[in-house]
């Protein structure tokens, strides 16, 4: 069976981006200790009868590298004496990253960096509320090099306030040569409740044609330079597609740690609730249903540029549906939307722009 | 207790809407006691929901008051409510004629409207005694005595004793019910030896005794047990029970005698066997000749009728079958449209009877329908000399084999102050309409007179009238007759795919802009979809107007990792939902709205 990922959610940051709806405060009187301590005792709770097999670690925010190396390191040795991980990341934001930071990470055994770039146009990159430059990032980008770090992974955004062809393309070029081994480009989605959403009419954001026609060149370009699509939203070199993120896609179990932080194990959903006050005291998850059935596989899986096989559904039990799906997947091929591979079939660029709709309706053939 | 028949006394209540005949018809029930303060709803005599919020009377009522006179004596007051409505005309008729007078109903403040010389001359007809009141004497605005004079100008009735009233606060009303005594004679030609006639003026369904039949007896007498027959149709039934109408019950009777106003149960089963207009006699000593008048009411307007989700195609018969019950004059037969499924062809009056038919479905059923656009009966020509009836655009014969078409014609009469009569006539215009004549009722209101097309007026005309008229307009109309018409079908087309629902009838001259319309409202009301979507509208297999609906670029969820699964499924859910309320036309998916869109056109 498949190993799960461990999930560790810091909801700290320096201060909110004006597009983001993750759960996160700022940072405050050396909050992050007393919270990096209680996480590592949480995960030594897990010790004596570990929810899940894990092979993968995955610190995501908020902003992780604020809170230091040193209390990255404490919960990840916790996690190790439990777990043997091949994938452990965190992510940094280059404006909040401390000298030597990857050298300490590295050392813990941190092989992995997501680092939030968001736009290499330092103008885009303000009007996201993003506070390092270029210069910053590429400093990050070398460091955790040097640091012995070669899987770099790097956030952008498309649809963003002023953005234009010719600022993407310099977006992606910096991308491509920086020397990352990974990227994900996320099309910017107006989030309730945040400033973003509240003044969309004031932004001057791209409309849907842009930014899908952006999103199509994205794709081909960056196949072009070496890192072919593997998700919706994510390309990578060969051989450096996220782990951890994968389980996700392919209805892999995880454990999620801290508040705001989901798990699927055995195939029941929890969560524990947006209230780190809650959470550090202990409190216990929210059941959110059961999970893993054949509508999620499919919704899930279409994410994939892999697809969804036919063998996979006759397995599952559901090949008795084959015939129906090949009917429609033909319709979607006609329009460009789908590809027809030997023993099954996934969403071309195009259809990944659809997939809403396209998914809906395949997941309702179920 | 039998009442001599000098002492009865029929009437209806005749006015244009709103002018307050139902709140009148209260007054009278409180003055003559016949129904308790606490039992009081406002108007009473209209006791369907629907009835009460759009002001109309849908069907006629009726109440047998009980009336101490000045004079000392004791009188009944048959009061025979009457539909206010055009599309009602025939059942208007037929209360009128079981009456030998009429209370008519003027709004101080407005003064005469088109349904108020409509039934006046429809009550003249019937050589009815009218007794004017005018009512609204309470508003600021009321002009008793210029209305007065209008009444005595336009109709030629007397107005120097008409009761100048309020219905609403009860003034003066105690007068009407003394003019009523006075003015409307009573039915002394009936004669209770004759063998029986008795007309139906109204019938209804209920669920314990079958129908009851709403009479009045011209001749003769009948009581249960005998054996009553209807004239036109020759079907008999066993009387179970007569009696009066009370107004909030029934009183049963030994018998019903000639003069008099009453209800008959035999266990009828639907009111088509009661036809309004019909003639009850007696199995055992029949009438020789029916009362004049009768005739078999005919759908005028026709429409599909579709429920929203196919699964509630049984709830829909059902609920048409139980509204036929009590409404002859609804007609459906089953009908398969590939765009929309099964569902039913309806016959209504008219357009309001089709409304409220539509509404009460929606309301008392619960029942969310799509409804296509409402056509007339055309009477199309054949080459080879046959004549065949068209009430559904799909039915219509391919145009090589047409000799000629004819469409039904309307008389229609606009009652407007003048300042408007240039709108109403660009608007009748606008519909095809030809000029007939134009009188000053008042040196400020006019009386146009217009020939119109009725498959112009039954979408929208009345609600266009109404705004560019600022409301003050009133619209009547009766059918005239067939006249020859260059009619075409227009063919909507989505994908390439003829949406038969959408198919209409119209006259060749508008098809172009018509055409033109329809597609931009559709571009407009179909959401992009994930294949780009030709519409084409087509006379035959020409395409006289083109839109396309772009197709969607983006509906995409860019980040899905652990928290936001639980969220895309319920995304999903949401979006299943959103589709059963889409109609599919092979990969084309139609919001209902996009329909309602395509009939309200001309807003």
């Amino acid at each position: 069976m498949e190993k799960a990922g461990v999930y560790v959610h810091i909801p700290f940051c320096k201060s909110k981006c004006p597009y983001c709806d993750f759960y996160s405060m700022k940072l405050q009187g050396g909050m992050e200790n007393k919270y990096s301590e209680f996480v590592a005792e949480k995960v030594r709770g897990y010790k004596e009868n570990p929810p899940v097999l894990a092979d993968t670690l995955y610190f995501g925010g908020g902003t992780p590298s604020l809170i230091g190396a040193d209390n990255i390191i404490k919960i990840t040795e916790s996690a190790k004496e439990i777990w043997d991980f091949e994938e452990i990341t965190v992510e940094c934001n280059p404006s909040c990253v401390e000298d030597d930071f990857f050298n300490k990470v590295s050392s813990a055994g941190v092989n992995r960096i997501s680092l939030g770039l968001q736009s290499a146009v330092d103008t885009e990159r303000r009007s996201l509320g993003r506070l390092a430059g270029v210069k910053e990032a590429e400093k990050c980008i070398r460091s955790a090099q040097k640091a012995g770090i070669e899987n770099i992974s790097l956030d952008v955004m498309l649809g963003v306030p002023n953005q234009t062809e010719k600022t993407l393309d310099e977006t992606l070029k910096f991308c491509t040569q920086s020397g990352a081994t990974h990227i994900s480009a996320y099309m910017l989605k107006l989030e309730e409740d945040t400033f973003f959403y509240k003044n969309q009419q004031k932004l001057n954001l791209p409309d849907d044609d842009f930014t899908a026609d952006a999103y199509l060149k994205m794709v081909s370009f960056l196949e072009s330079a070496g890192f072919p699509q593997y998700e919706i939203s994510n390309f990578a070199r060969k051989g450096y597609e996220s782990k951890h993120n994968l389980k996700y896609w392919k209805c892999g179990e995880y454990l999620g740690i801290g508040p705001a932080a989901h798990s699927f194990i055995n195939g029941k959903r929890f969560y524990y609730p947006r209230d780190i006050e809650s959470f550090m005291n202990g409190g216990e998850p929210v059941d959110d249903g059961t999970g893993g059935d054949i509508q999620e596989y499919v919704m899930l899986r279409l994410r994939l540029k892999d697809g969804i096989s036919y063998d996979e559904l006759e397995k599952r039990g559901f090949g008795y549906l084959n015939r129906t799906l090949k009917k429609e997947v033909s319709i979607y091929s006609q329009h460009g939307l789908m590809d027809e591979t030997e023993g099954g079939f996934h969403l071309t660029p195009a259809g990944f722009l659809l997939s809403n709709a396209i998914i809906a309706k395949i997941v309702s053939i179920f | 207790m039998a009442v001599p028949k000098k002492n009865i006394r029929n009437f209806s209540i005749i006015a244009h809407i709103d002018h307050g005949k139902s709140t009148l018809a209260d007054r009278m029930l409180e003055l003559t006691e016949s129904v308790a303060m606490r039992d009081m709803q406002a108007q009473l005599l209209d006791n369907m929901d629907l009835e009460r919020e759009r002001g109309i009377t849908i069907k006629a009522h009726a109440v047998k008051l009980d009336y101490k006179a000045k004079d000392g004596e004791q009188y009944v007051l048959n009061l025979i409510d009457t539909p206010g409505h055009v599309d009602f005309n025939y059942e208007v008729s037929r209360s009128l004629a079981a009456c030998e007078g009429a209370v008519l109903i003027v709004d101080a403040s407005q003064g005469i409207e088109a349904q108020t010389l409509a039934n006046t001359y429809l009550a003249l007809d019937h050589d009815l005694e009218i007794v004017p009141v005018i009512n609204k004497i309470d508003l600021p605005a009321a002009q008793p005595e210029e209305v007065a004079k209008q009444v005595e100008d336009v109709i030629g009735l007397d107005c120097e004793f008409a009761p100048r009233v309020s219905a609403k606060t009860g003034l003066n009303v105690d007068q009407v019910l003394e003019r009523i005594v006075l003015d409307v004679p009573a039915p002394l030609e009936a004669d209770d030896n004759k063998p029986l006639r008795a007309l139906i003026f109204d019938s209804v369904y209920d669920s314990y005794k079958g129908v009851i039949v709403y009479v009045r007896i011209m001749d003769g007498k009948i009581k249960a047990g005998d054996t009553m027959r209807m004239m036109a149709t020759g079907a008999e039934f066993t009387v179970v029970e007569v009696g009066y109408m009370r107004a909030t019950s029934m009183e049963p009777a030994k018998e019903l005698t000639a003069g008099e106003v009453g209800y008959i149960t035999a266990s009828i089963k639907t009111v088509r066997d009661a036809s309004v207009g019909d003639t009850v006699t007696l199995a055992t000593n029949p009438a020789k000749e029916a009362l004049p008048g009768y005739r078999k009411v005919n759908p005028m307007v026709f429409c599909g009728v579709y429920p929203a989700d196919g699964a509630d195609y049984e709830n829909l018969r059902d609920a048409l079958e139980k509204l036929r019950l009590n409404d002859a004059s609804l007609s459906f037969e089953p009908e398969t449209s590939g765009a929309l499924g099964f569902g039913f062809r309806c016959g209504f009056l008219g357009l309001l009877h089709l409304e409220i038919i539509q509404e009460r479905l929606e309301r008392e059923y619960n029942l969310d329908l799509v409804t296509t656009i409402p056509s007339v009966v055309y009477k199309i020509h054949l080459n080879n000399g046959e004549v065949v009836e068209i009430d559904n655009p799909t039915h219509y014969p391919d145009p090589a084999l047409i000799n000629y078409s004819e469409e039904p014609i309307v008389n229609a009469h606009i009652y407007s102050p003048q300042e408007y009569v240039g709108a109403i006539m660009d608007l009748c215009q606008d519909r095809r309409g030809i000029f007939k004549t134009m009188d000053y009722i008042t040196p400020e209101r006019v009386d146009i007179s217009y020939s119109l097309p009725l498959n112009e007026i039954i979408y929208d005309f009345f609600d266009v009238l109404k705004s560019r008229t600022k409301g003050y307009a009133s619209f009547d109309y009766e059918i005239a007759d067939y006249q020859r018409s260059d009619l075409v079908k227009l063919d909507v087309l989505l994908n390439g795919d003829v949406i038969d629902a959408l198919s209409f009838i119209i006259h060749s001259e508008k098809a172009y802009a018509k055409a033109r319309k329809i597609a931009e409202k559709l571009k407009d009301n179909i959401p992009r979809q994930m294949f780009e979507i030709p519409i084409q509208i087509g006379i035959g297999g020409k395409i006289i107007a083109r839109e396309t609906v772009k197709a969607m670029r983006k509906d995409v969820l860019a980040k899905c990792y652990g928290g936001d699964i639980t969220r895309k499924k319920k995304l999903l859910e949401k979006q299943k939902e959103g589709k059963k309320r889409m109609r599919h036309f092979g990969t084309v998916e139609v919001p209902q709205e996009a329909f309602m869109a395509v009939l309200k056109l001309d807003e």
